[in-house]
């Protein structure tokens, strides 16, 4: 559609109006995320108010810049092994999601066996079953197990408690995937296996890097988990790590330090919004058009 | 004959088989068998039999041990540490239930091992003779679906299942702070905690308070989100604007930023000495600071702009993706046919657009129903609400759950709150779900 617009009065007060309300609306979007970067770069220790008292009037930013944050994020604080401890989970999440959580979507997308219906039944319940409400019962088999306070059963949570999710993502991609396939491998004397690893895994590449790419991202903004069974600050994940920091009733209130942080990891989670933004957005009008 | 033998499998299991003469598949299931003696022998019952142990359930296998202890969550509590010998009512319960489960698993084997028995028997006397090997190969492929999915149901049920079903069974018990074992037994007290909830005034009170509260703030918080959302697409869209894409990237930033490192930053913006206050305080505004955080009003005013921030890029780009789908030929037949702008966007855009978004709605009230990171992190539930108990002004079903459990240790009743909000989620999605194409077909 062309934009051409006659200019009458009626028109320029609209658009004086239109432009107004973007550029409200812009500041109170990007204000925040102006004064993280600013109160990162701040000397001040203390309140979020007197790092804002440091800056020029209304602009977040701070008299003297420093890097000194983000030195003190490792030296005073175990930035670097948060940091480790998320990565190993994240890894260890993909992994796992990869191989089992595919297993399963093809088993209930492409084969039909005693006990399909049932199964789905069940991980439909579960999955209405806000997982965090078991909150006790998890903590309960951790320290029977002994798993407390450390990285490697929150893991292995991590990738049980995505099977009800994920499972369900993989089988509708699995379902759209012409039958005719695997009745032709079938005839030609292919196994179960062969169809999977020769046929619908290679078809299924881009789900599988969807949830893979979703089991990688996932646990680095978890806060729930993380913040029940890991005790020690040396086995803590970035988003506790960094809860506690931004905690004002707690002992370890570092606002500055908390902003830094935030950055560090703030600028790769938002780069890839932004690098697979046409999917997102896709994806959210993929929703759409299904309600019709 | 084919009745006998599976009756022979049924008690040892393969001996049917071994009549049947497949060997190998008889000593496949023997040694099933076997392994499930040995895991009952190995973890107690043999000291039990040989007189190691005193003669008591509490010293028995897993299974016997389990069964006894779901059953009754212990006998004797820890009420001194003079007490040696003592149950611990929750490891109890956990165990039965991870018992309950490795039997549920055998039992699955169990009677594929009577029924392979019977079938076989029937199908030796039509004179059909499959060897074990042959079967082995044809099973190992039949069975692929359940060798498989073994790793994931593993995980399903140590890490969905169980718990689950602990949270469950939990709501019948009185396992709450004035009964932590193993200084005390956990017992089976029936509905008696769905009885105090419903009977008791104050946790009625706060239970009805809280549902209200969530109610609202599930549908305000929607609403407000859309609605700006929506407005935002309209007006990026419309002809005065230049660069709708500059302006649209600019606005979807709160999507892209992780929303608990807003929300944390957003907590820090509110507090007393936070940054709103200091601007207020530098622009004049104000010569005090608010105490926003401590005010019902504003905490649940704060509760709902934080929201609106963090979700209305998702509503802008879902309303320019369906307004990029509208027929633009219907509207310039609306034109011919004399109808206005104003006109156009009430019969033509708005109805379209809802229609397309509507279901999505309905999913971001079921979110914000349990959305329970921004309660967390920006209010805490606070203020507190003297009427409440172990709630405040701005907490929802589920952060008051939250708090049950970890702070207050109220189990029992955090189980009843669990089961009620699952009984909500479940109508609500088991609704959804029921229309969707995906399910239909099965």
């Amino acid at each position: 559609m062309e934009r051409q617009l006659k200019l009458n009065f009626k028109n320029i007060l609209l658009s004086a109006l239109v432009y107004l309300e973007l550029i409200i609306l812009v500041i109170l979007v990007l204000y925040p995320v102006l004064w993280l970067i600013g109160s990162s770069l701040s000397p001040i220790r203390g309140t979020p108010g007197s790092v804002t008292q440091d800056t020029f009037g209304f602009l977040p930013i701070p008299r003297n810049l420093t890097l000194d944050n983000f030195r003190r994020l490792f030296d005073e604080h175990d930035y670097g092994l948060w940091f480790r401890n998320s990565l190993i989970i994240a890894v260890l999440n993909t992994i796992g999601t990869i191989t089992v959580h595919t297993f399963m979507g093809f088993v209930f997308a492409r084969l039909k066996f005693r006990g399909r219906k049932m199964g789905l039944l069940t991980i439909m319940i579960l999955q209405m079953f806000p997982s965090f409400l078991a909150l006790t019962a998890i903590y309960v088999v951790f320290l029977t197990f002994g798993w407390l306070d450390s990285i490697y059963p929150l893991a292995l949570l991590y990738i049980g408690g995505g099977i009800p999710g994920t499972m369900w993502l993989m089988r509708g991609y699995m379902l759209n995937l012409p039958k005719s396939l695997d009745e032709a491998a079938y005839m030609d004397g292919a196994t179960k296996m062969q169809v999977f690893t020769k046929i619908i895994f290679p078809l299924s590449t881009p789900i599988i890097a969807f949830v893979g790419f979703g089991a990688f991202m996932g646990p680095w903004m978890d806060f729930i988990m993380p913040r029940l069974l890991l005790r020690d600050s040396a086995n803590h994940t970035i988003a506790i790590g960094l809860f506690n920091l931004a905690d004002h009733g707690a002992g370890t209130w570092d606002i500055t330090a908390f902003t830094a942080g935030a950055l560090i990891i703030a600028i790769p989670f938002t780069a890839v919004f932004f690098l697979f933004q046409r999917y997102f957005v896709l994806g959210a009008a993929a929703g759409a058009n299904k309600g019709e | 004959m084919a009745v006998l033998v599976a009756v022979m499998s049924a008690i040892i299991w393969g001996s049917g088989q071994m009549v049947n003469r497949q060997y190998i598949k008889a000593l496949f299931f023997f040694a099933i068998q076997m392994f499930l003696i040995a895991i009952e022998l190995g973890t107690g019952t043999l000291a039990l039999l040989m007189g190691h142990v005193p003669l008591h359930f509490r010293n028995a296998g897993l299974f016997t041990r389990g069964i006894w202890g779901i059953i009754t969550l212990g006998e004797i509590e820890r009420s001194s540490s003079a007490v040696l010998v003592y149950d611990h009512s929750v490891m109890l319960m956990l165990g039965g239930l991870i018992a309950l489960a490795i039997l549920l698993a055998f039992f699955v084997i169990y009677q594929w091992n009577i029924r392979d028995a019977y079938t076989t028997a029937k199908k030796m006397e039509r004179g059909e003779v499959e060897s074990s090997t042959s079967y082995a190969k044809r099973i190992l492929n039949d069975s692929f679906e359940y060798i498989a999915i073994a790793p994931g149901l593993a995980f399903v049920v140590m890490f969905s299942l169980i718990p689950i079903a602990f949270a469950f069974l939990a709501a019948f018990t009185n396992y709450n702070s004035h009964n932590i074992p193993p200084r005390h037994l956990v017992e089976w007290v029936g509905f008696q905690t769905f009885r105090d909830v419903f009977n008791i005034p104050v946790w009625n009170t706060t239970l009805v308070g809280v549902f209200q509260w969530t109610i609202i703030w599930a549908f305000a918080a929607t609403f407000a989100a859309f609605t700006v959302g929506f407005l935002q697409a309209i007006l990026i869209n419309s002809k005065f604007v230049r660069h709708p894409k500059i302006w649209r990237g600019i606005l979807i930033i709160p999507w892209a930023v992780p929303a608990i490192l807003t929300m944390l930053l957003f907590r820090n913006f509110f507090v007393t000495s936070g940054v709103i206050n200091q601007l207020l305080l530098n622009a004049g505004i104000i010569s005090s600071p608010i105490s926003f955080l401590g005010s019902v009003g504003w905490s649940r005013a704060i509760l709902i702009i934080v929201n609106t921030w963090l979700g209305f890029p998702w509503f802008m780009v879902l309303v320019t993706g369906v307004m990029a789908t509208l027929n633009q030929e219907i509207y310039e037949a609306a034109s011919i046919d004399g109808a206005n702008r104003f006109q156009q966007f009430k019969s033509l855009t708005f109805p379209t657009i809802m229609a397309a978004v509507a279901p999505l709605l309905i999913m971001s009230v079921a979110g914000n129903f349990n959305n329970f990171g921004i309660v967390f992190f920006l209010t805490g539930g606070g203020p507190q609400n003297p009427n409440y108990i172990m709630a405040g002004y701005t907490d929802i079903l589920i952060t008051w759950v939250y708090k049950l459990t970890l702070d207050h240790r109220m189990y029992n009743f955090a189980s009843v709150m669990s089961i009620f909000i699952f009984i909500i989620v479940a109508t609500v999605s088991g609704w959804n779900l029921l229309r969707t194409r995906a399910f239909k077909e099965d």
